[in-house]
C-alpha cells in the first residue's frame, strides 16, 4: 500500500467518511466533519502508522488530506 | 464487585490515602498498577492487594518527570492491556509562610502535585481516547478551595489540580472519559501526623462532624467517582471534609 493509500485508509476509518470524499483539497474540519480531538487522534494515528514524531508546531501543515500526504512525503516516511 | 476485570492506576500508593484507595479498588475486584517514587515503599500495599486476591504490579516513577511518566504508562498498558481508571493521588507538602518560602520548596510541591497530575493525565488520556472509555479521579484538597496560611505552594498546586480536572472533563467527554476531583479535608495520615496538638484542636473546632477523616472515607468517594455509579458526573469536586467546607 502506498503512503497515500495508507493515509486515506486511516482517514476513512477514523472520520467514518467514504474514500471518494478523501481528496487532497479536503479539509478535515471543514469538509470531513472532524472536531479538534479528531484531528489530534488522526495525528497520533499517523505517528503510530509511520513511526513518525510530529511536533505541535507542524500542526498547521496538516489541515488537509493533501497537506498530510506532502508533509509525510517530505519527512521521508513510507514509499 | 463493581471493578471486576478493570485496571486501576494509583499514584502515591505506598501509604496513606493512596494505599486506602488501592485497597478499596482491590476489594471491588480491580487489578492495580501501583506507582510511587520507590518500588520498595509499595511492598505493604502490594501485600494488601494480593491478600485480597487481586493482581498488583509496581512501577517506580517521579510523577514530575516526563520520561518517568511516559515509561511507566507505556509499561502499565503493556502489562495490563487496558487502563480503566487513573487515580492521581501522589502529593507532598513543604509548608512555610510565603515570605519565607524558598524557590525550591515552591517548585517541589508544584512539580509533584500539579505537574505530576498533568503528565500522568496526558499520557493516560492517549490510551483512554483509543479505548473510548476511562475515568480519572484527582486528589485535590480543601486547601485548594480555601487557601491556608503556611501552605501557599500546596494550596496553589491543589487549586490547579481542581482546574485541570474541569478542563480534562470538557476536553475528553466526547471520548467517554470522565474526570472528577476529591478534596479531602483533615485526614489521619502521615501527612497530618506532624501537626501539633494545638493545631489539631483548632481543626476539630471547625469540623462539624468533630473528627478527622480516615483514608477509607476518601477512598470510598474516589471509588464512586471512578465507577459506573457516577456515570453522569464529570468535572466536579467533591469535598470529603466532615462538613468543614461548603461550596
Amino acid at each position: 500500500m502506498s503512503l497515500e493509500d495508507k493515509v486515506k485508509a486511516i482517514i476513512c476509518d477514523k472520520l467514518d467518511v467514504k474514500i471518494e470524499q478523501v481528496v487532497p483539497e479536503a479539509s478535515f474540519i471543514e469538509d470531513l466533519g472532524a472536531d479538534s480531538l479528531d484531528t489530534v487522534e488522526l495525528v497520533m494515528e499517523f505517528e503510530e502508522e509511520f513511526g513518525a514524531e510530529i511536533p505541535e508546531t507542524d500542526q498547521d501543515k496538516l489541515g488537509t488530506v493533501g497537506g498530510v500526504i506532502s508533509y509525510l512525503k517530505e519527512k521521508g516516511f513510507g514509499a | 464487585m463493581s471493578f471486576e476485570g478493570k485496571t486501576v492506576i494509583v499514584t502515591g500508593a505506598a501509604r496513606g490515602i493512596g494505599q486506602a484507595i488501592a485497597k478499596k479498588f482491590a476489594e471491588e475486584g480491580a487489578d492495580l498498577a501501583l506507582v510511587d517514587l520507590n518500588t520498595d515503599w509499595l511492598e505493604e500495599t502490594v501485600g494488601i492487594v494480593k491478600g485480597l486476591g487481586r493482581r498488583a504490579e509496581v512501577y517506580a516513577a517521579d510523577v514530575s518527570k516526563s520520561e518517568d511518566v511516559t515509561a511507566a504508562v507505556t509499561k502499565i498498558n503493556e502489562d495490563f492491556g487496558q487502563i480503566d481508571s487513573l487515580i492521581n493521588n501522589a502529593g507532598i507538602t513543604r509548608d512555610g509562610l510565603m515570605v519565607r518560602m524558598s524557590d525550591e520548596d515552591w517548585d517541589a510541591v508544584i512539580n509533584i502535585n500539579l505537574r505530576g497530575v498533568f503528565l500522568f493525565s496526558r499520557e493516560v488520556a492517549k490510551i483512554m481516547m483509543k479505548q473510548r472509555h476511562g475515568t480519572m479521579v484527582n486528589i485535590a484538597s480543601v486547601i485548594g478551595l480555601m487557601g491556608n496560611a503556611g501552605q501557599i505552594n500546596y494550596g496553589a498546586s491543589k487549586g490547579g489540580v481542581i482546574n485541570i480536572t474541569k478542563t480534562v472533563a470538557k476536553e475528553l467527554a466526547s471520548r467517554n472519559i470522565r474526570a472528577n476531583a476529591v478534596a479531602p479535608g483533615f485526614i489521619q495520615t502521615a501527612m497530618t501526623e506532624k501537626l501539633s496538638e494545638k493545631v489539631t484542636e483548632a481543626m476539630l473546632n471547625v469540623i462539624p462532624l468533630k473528627k478527622f477523616g480516615q483514608p477509607e472515607d476518601v477512598a470510598d468517594v474516589v471509588c464512586f467517582l471512578a465507577g459506573d455509579a457516577s456515570r453522569y458526573v464529570s468535572g466536579q469536586v467533591i469535598s470529603v471534609c466532615g462538613g468543614m467546607v461548603t461550596h
